[in-house]
């Protein structure tokens, strides 16, 4: 199982290492990162396995999110399965 | 890796163009509740209801979170009352009404359908029982819905029904008439009515159907809205081909959740209702998307044409993205729960008339349109007489739920707030049909040849 977690906001100094150490510390293990700085705006998009997840997937859900609050980013995780069924035939 | 173009597309259209799965409904049978005994009916009914549907809610939500969709509404269909009360008392079948709202309160859904009847051909007692208590029973609940199947193609219209039906609807806004008559918002008469509708009002759970089955309604509007003002001006054949392609995609999502729902709760998936349900948010207009594709507004004339190929490119997008299609599968088209067909209707350019009009070629009819509160119910009855028989000679699932807001006149509003809206007192044709719907009987059912 896979989840994607997209990252947009304002540029800033430390955003890949902050959300990086939050997926190290529940135990999704990141597989692929596609990054852009656009004047200034920061959009990342990253692909993590979740399947060794250390809490529920919704609970990790609310986590990421609430870390985007803090630093006045827009984080969303979702599973890989809504972009792959909505794309691909 | 999923393209970043297609992921940032998908979260596009979730957060910016309103795309939503509009509702998760779980269809029950409730035969095997029967019962002589009222009391003893009821109680079987909320058992059922509460057992089989407890985990909807929270199943749900969980999907929600986990694909990052919001799924706006969990609702319970149920076999129409009438065929499970049969004999029983008008205040029998008030109790059975009371119980389904408990039902629903207890498992924190929005809506329940089912109280309903089919009575296309002719009326058991049970139905006739059920029909004459359906105002008091929407006064009296929160979420129960009511629908009534007056007239199908292969048995004609039940004219008596029609009858029956108008006087419903006058005396539900009378009785709700403190709520803006929000029991005729509640009430819908059908003619052609599908069994596996996981739409509200009209839902039920047919007769032909599982036990127990998770049929989904997806949505979109706002976003098919988008993808037509980013084609620029293109022809109509290429108009087309991106209405599918995203009619498509929306359909996609719905038959994930529908597939992930009926895994999770361990109840067979039934259908993906392929429709356009507008909601009065800005940008999740029918509407809209129809003044997109080149009218000054909608109403004008070109709008019939215009709905038509809308509703034709959805069907053929949907339809190869999942596995069974069902329910009212097209575009939706009520006023009240659309901001651009609330803002035509202001402007003056969106009459009755060519709602009616419109009704011919997309699905559903003439759904959330308030009308005034001293309209004769002559009227009424020659309003839905006339939709139902659109219904009837073209083949079609068409349906009413008009609003005769008691005391208010052209220029008044009604406003329920959330997902039912608000609407302009829309102007009527006053002549009176009185004497053509008094004369009761049956318009015997439609030839299938000669078709001009």
């Amino acid at each position: 199982m896979k989840a994607v977690i997209t990252v947009t906001g304002k540029d800033s100094v430390g955003i890949i290492a902050q959300v990086s150490t939050e997926c190290a510390k529940y135990g999704a293990n990141i597989l692929d990162i596609s990054q852009s700085v656009l004047s200034d705006y920061f959009a990342m998009i990253m692909l993590a396995d979740i399947q060794t997840l250390t809490l529920p997937f919704a609970d990790f859900v609310d986590k990421m999110s609430e870390l985007g609050h803090e630093r006045g980013l827009e984080i969303h995780v979702m599973h890989e399965d809504i972009f792959n069924t909505m794309h691909h035939i | 890796m999923v393209n970043t173009k297609d992921i940032l597309e998908t979260i596009n259209m979730i957060r910016e163009e309103n795309l939503d799965i509009r509702t998760i409904t779980m269809g029950i049978s409730l035969y095997d509740c029967v019962s002589e005994d009222e009391d003893r009916l009821c109680e079987k009914i909320y058992d059922k209801i509460t057992s089989k549907a407890k985990n909807l809610v929270s199943t749900g939500c969980g999907i929600e979170k986990e694909y990052g969709i919001p799924i706006v509404n969990k609702r319970v269909s149920v076999t129409p009352i009438s065929l499970v009360g049969g004999g029983i008392s008008p205040e029998g079948y008030i109790k059975v009404a009371k119980t389904l709202d408990r039902a629903a309160k207890e498992l924190g859904i929005n809506f329940i359908g089912g109280f309903s009847a089919l009575v296309q051909k002719g009326m058991t007692n049970g139905a006739r029982n059920m029909i004459s208590i359906i105002p008091e029973a929407l006064a009296e609940t929160d979420f129960v819905c009511s629908s009534v199947n007056v007239a199908s193609t292969k048995a004609g219209v039940n004219m008596d029904a029609i009858s029956l039906m108008g006087q419903a609807v006058k005396r539900a806004a009378y009785l709700t008439r403190d709520r803006d008559s929000i029991g005729c918002a509640k009430l819908v008469v059908f003619a052609n009515v599908p069994e596996d509708n996981p739409f509200m009002a009209g839902a039920f759970h047919g007769v032909g159907e599982d036990e127990c089955v998770i049929n989904v309604g997806v949505s979109g509007p706002g976003v098919v809205s988008s993808a037509i003002q980013r084609a620029g001006d293109c022809d109509l054949s290429e108009l087309a081909d991106i209405i599918k392609k995203t009619a498509f995609k929306i359909t996609r999502v719905g038959q994930l959740v529908a597939s992930e729902a009926s895994r999770r709760l361990d109840v067979p998936f039934g259908i993906v209702d392929l429709s356009l349900a507008p909601t009065p948010a800005i940008g999740d207009s029918v509407a809209h998307i129809l003044e997109n594709m080149g009218l000054e507004s909608c109403g004008c004339h070109g709008t019939t044409a215009a709905l038509a190929m809308l509703n034709d490119a959805v069907k053929k997008g949907g339809v190869m993205a999942s596995s069974h299609v069902g329910g009212l599968s097209g575009a939706f088209i009520p006023v009240s729960e659309d901001a651009g067909m609330i803002a035509a209707v202001e402007r003056g350019a969106l009459t009755l008339e060519k709602l009616e009009a419109m009704t011919a070629v997309c699905s559903v009819g003439l759904d959330m349109i308030a009308i005034p509160g001293d309209t004769d119910e002559a009227v009424i009855c020659g309003i839905i007489a006339d939709e139902i028989a659109i219904g009837v000679v073209n083949t079609k699932t068409t349906a009413v739920r008009v609003i005769p807001a008691y005391n208010k006149g052209v220029g008044d509003y009604i406003d329920y707030g959330g997902l039912l809206g608000r609407a302009p007192i829309m102007d009527i044709n006053r002549y009176s049909p009185a004497k053509f719907i008094g004369r009761g009987g049956r318009i015997p059912a439609p030839i299938h040849s000669l078709k001009n």
